[in-house]
């Protein structure tokens, strides 16, 4: 398992990733398969761009308005017969959980994919008490078994090939036989669904998360493309929602308009396989439900994000579409970011959640290609929100210390243009007579930095203000 | 050539040059200067150093807005400024306006100014009317969407419309023209194996094209792509838009050798 958080060592995580065959070859997948996907689907919805603007519109008023809407929301949980925890801090998010499987007696706890789960840090919290819990997602299932934590905010085990897997189930599920195929992915999946059949059975509380809280009926949403999360939250005795604040929206109307994007901008779907909608525990003409029904809702340093220059952020919905578009993201996968969010949401989020201090690589690894403001469906402005992350930085002079002296002098020169022209003259006149007809540099002293991936491209000789002079000088003269 | 303008007032064109093409290729500041004036432009050239952004991503927000203030100084005698590259045209025309959001004395300025800056080949087409040059460059080439041009500033058709009127030349779409070359800038150094990797995808896709010649709007990718091509021994040779538009490729291709002398 990564060290969490392993941010702070991004350079060093990268350089891993990027020597790494296997996880470059999967990574390859990221880069066709979903960018094609979602351009396909939003291609054929004429309104798809208008969505977006509503989808955006009604996040931001829900985070004007998020007290009101949380509060009606509790009231229509407890309406229902349910329970609501709220809670401020990633540990007290945990111990709740905890707390309520070990009063409740419990031995296993089965869970739907939850990326909060995995900011709260549920499942080590979970063992230490003695109780198992189970992924029942198959990525997560997958990844659990390895040890490792999600690469991708809904694609957990985008990192791996299916070869990883096949070797996976192997080294694990030893009590199958030896012979079996498992050439094909629907093998795999069966196996996997086998395998967690008996563990839905056998857990006492099923926790998921959720896409969607509904304030309207206090119902909560989850999309899924196997139905592992029904399972999760319908055969245990207890079922726990674990949900940060933000994921309120007033009305289930409101919640179908971004389950429209949602989809769409994550996998290309229209729609996930499975939506599927909870309002309290089961009722006397329930057929099936759990007994108790608890939500968690979790601060954990969102409602410091409110009001600041980083709130556009909590309009994320978690789709996915801003690593899939990324770059950086093709380039050196999840784990490299180093804690739960990747990509260039996680570049934003992360920073809010564990610090600056910690996380500061992230915001600066971007080419701000703005290819992720592009594609998201609520239009978070990504690259303004990490550059503001860059601000913080320089402000509490966390930025490299090379890095500011550097960009100091070249500021100082800058700022005086005769003097820049002067010594800017000087300099590239230098280089073009050092580079002797070659055209470019293989290295340069203090340019390593450019000339260790690529040459550097050498100056044509004069400068264009000195060469503008002179041309003027000669067009004055002409008759 | 589009001669529509020649009949109405003058049109003071003032040439942001950008920092890089002031100082390591001069060529395309001229070429830009052929493709204004031919389509009827007065061209100035303030005094002018950088347009600010290596502060303004760097999160110096200070040295950024001092920067900005003195670019719109420079510039404050001319119907247009235009620039080159869609990096620093983007950098103008939708990041000064957010410098200075929060100041009631400049904000109002810098959207006035933001809204009278342009990219060179977009400013040409959709302002200018622009729809051919006379210009001719046998051979095929493929054409990057550098990032800021294209979702900032919105500059995909106006470059392919204009290389359609060069004679001779075959544009060949490659695969990923939209995606970053992994320059970005400071990144380029910082994380420069990351940028390594990123800019091996896109020589893959250029290789692939089939092209003899890569084109882009932006100085500092082109130089990102001809240093990965060049380092790797390709015989791909780069260029700027600007320099194929204006018929001025007498010049060493960026990153090439001058040719022996005979």
């Amino acid at each position: 398992m990564t060290v969490y958080p392993s941010s702070p060592q991004f350079k060093k995580n990268a350089r891993a990733a990027l020597a790494d065959g296997q996880l470059q070859k999967a990574l390859g997948n990221v880069r066709t398969n979903f960018i094609a996907k979602r351009a396909a689907v939003a291609d054929r919805l004429p309104e798809f761009e208008a969505l977006r603007d509503q989808a955006r519109d009604l996040r931001d008023h829900v985070l004007a308005h998020l007290d009101v809407y949380l509060e009606a929301y509790e009231r229509k949980v407890l309406e229902s017969g349910g329970h609501v925890h709220w809670v401020r801090t990633a540990e007290e998010a945990s111990r709740i959980i905890v707390d309520l499987a070990k009063s409740r007696g419990a031995r296993s706890v089965a869970k739907g994919k939850s990326m909060v789960s995995e900011e709260i840090g549920l499942n080590a919290a979970l063992e230490r008490a003695g109780i198992k819990a189970v992924e029942t997602d198959l990525g997560e299932y997958i990844i659990q078994l390895r040890g490792e934590a999600p690469s991708h905010i809904i694609a957990p085990a985008v990192h791996l090939n299916q070869e990883d897997v096949e070797a996976e189930f192997r080294r694990v599920h030893t009590w199958l036989p030896k012979d079996r195929d498992l050439s094909e992915p629907e093998s795999l999946l069966a196996e996997a669904r086998a395998e967690l059949r008996a563990k839905f059975l056998a857990a006492d509380i099923g926790v998921t998360g959720a896409n969607f809280l509904v304030a309207e009926t206090g119902t909560s949403i989850i999309v899924t493309n196997e139905g592992n999360g029904d399972l999760s939250q319908i055969l245990p005795r207890v079922h726990v929602v674990v949900a940060s604040i933000e994921k309120i929206v007033p009305t289930l109307e409101d919640a179908a308009s971004l389950l429209r994007v949602l989809a769409r901008s994550a996998t290309g779907q229209e729609m996930s396989v499975y939506t599927t909608l909870s309002t309290g525990p089961r009722r006397a003409e329930d057929v099936d439900g759990p007994q108790e029904y608890h939500v968690v809702l979790v601060d954990n340093g969102r409602s410091n994000m409110l009001g600041s220059e980083f709130e556009e952020m909590l309009r994320c919905i978690r789709c996915g579409a801003c690593m899939n578009h990324c770059p950086v993201y093709h380039a050196v996968g999840g784990h490299a970011y180093g804690w739960v969010y990747p990509g260039p949401m996680g570049a934003v989020l992360t920073p809010s959640l564990i610090g600056v201090d910690k996380a500061g690589h992230l915001p600066n690894a971007s080419t701000f290609c703005g290819r992720c403001e592009s594609v998201c469906p609520v239009r978070i402005p990504l690259p303004k929100l990490m550059r503001h992350w860059r601000e913080r930085e320089f402000e509490r002079h966390l930025s490299p210390a090379v890095s500011r002296a550097f960009l100091g002098l070249w500021a100082f020169f800058a700022r005086r243009p005769a003097l820049y022209r002067f010594a800017t003259g000087l300099t590239m006149r230098a280089l073009a007579w050092a580079a002797r007809g070659k055209g470019r540099f293989t290295s340069l002293p203090l340019a390593s930095g450019w000339t260790n991936q690529r040459d550097l491209p050498a100056p044509q000789g004069q400068t264009f203000q000195a060469q503008w002079k002179a041309h003027q000088a000669a067009r004055r003269k002409r008759p | 050539m589009s001669d529509n303008n020649k009949a109405g007032p003058e049109i003071r064109v003032g040439l942001l040059v950008t920092c890089l093409v002031d100082l390591f290729r001069p060529g395309i500041g001229f070429a830009a200067v052929k493709l204004l004036e031919d389509a009827g432009c007065v061209v100035s050239v303030p005094s002018q150093t950088c347009c600010g952004q290596p502060a303004f991503n760097s999160g110096d927000r200070a040295n950024a807005r001092a920067i900005a203030v003195q670019v719109m100084d420079a510039f404050a005698n001319v119907d247009y400024v235009v620039a080159p590259s869609g990096s620093c045209g983007g950098m103008l025309a939708r990041h000064y306006p957010e410098l200075f959001e929060d100041d009631p004395a400049l904000s109002a300025r810098s959207r006035a100014f933001a809204a009278k800056t342009h990219e060179l080949v977009s400013f040409l087409v959709d302002v200018l009317g622009v729809q051919s040059v006379q210009a001719a460059f046998p051979y095929a080439v493929a054409y990057h969407d550098s990032c800021s041009g294209l979702r900032e500033l919105n500059v995909r058709d106006q470059p392919r419309t204009l290389l359609a009127s060069v004679a001779g030349l075959q544009l060949r779409e490659m695969k990923d023209s939209d995606v970053c070359c992994g320059f970005g800038g400071a990144f380029a150094v910082k994380y420069s194996d990351i940028s390594g990797a990123i800019v091996s995808s896109k020589t893959a896709c250029v290789e692939a094209s089939g092209a003899h010649t890569l084109l882009a709007g932006d100085l500092g990718c082109l130089m990102n792509m001809a240093g990965k091509l060049a380092r790797d021994g390709s015989k791909i040779e780069v260029r700027h838009v600007a320099e194929v538009l204006a018929g001025m490729t007498d010049a060493p291709p960026i990153a090439a050798a001058a040719p022996e002398k005979a």
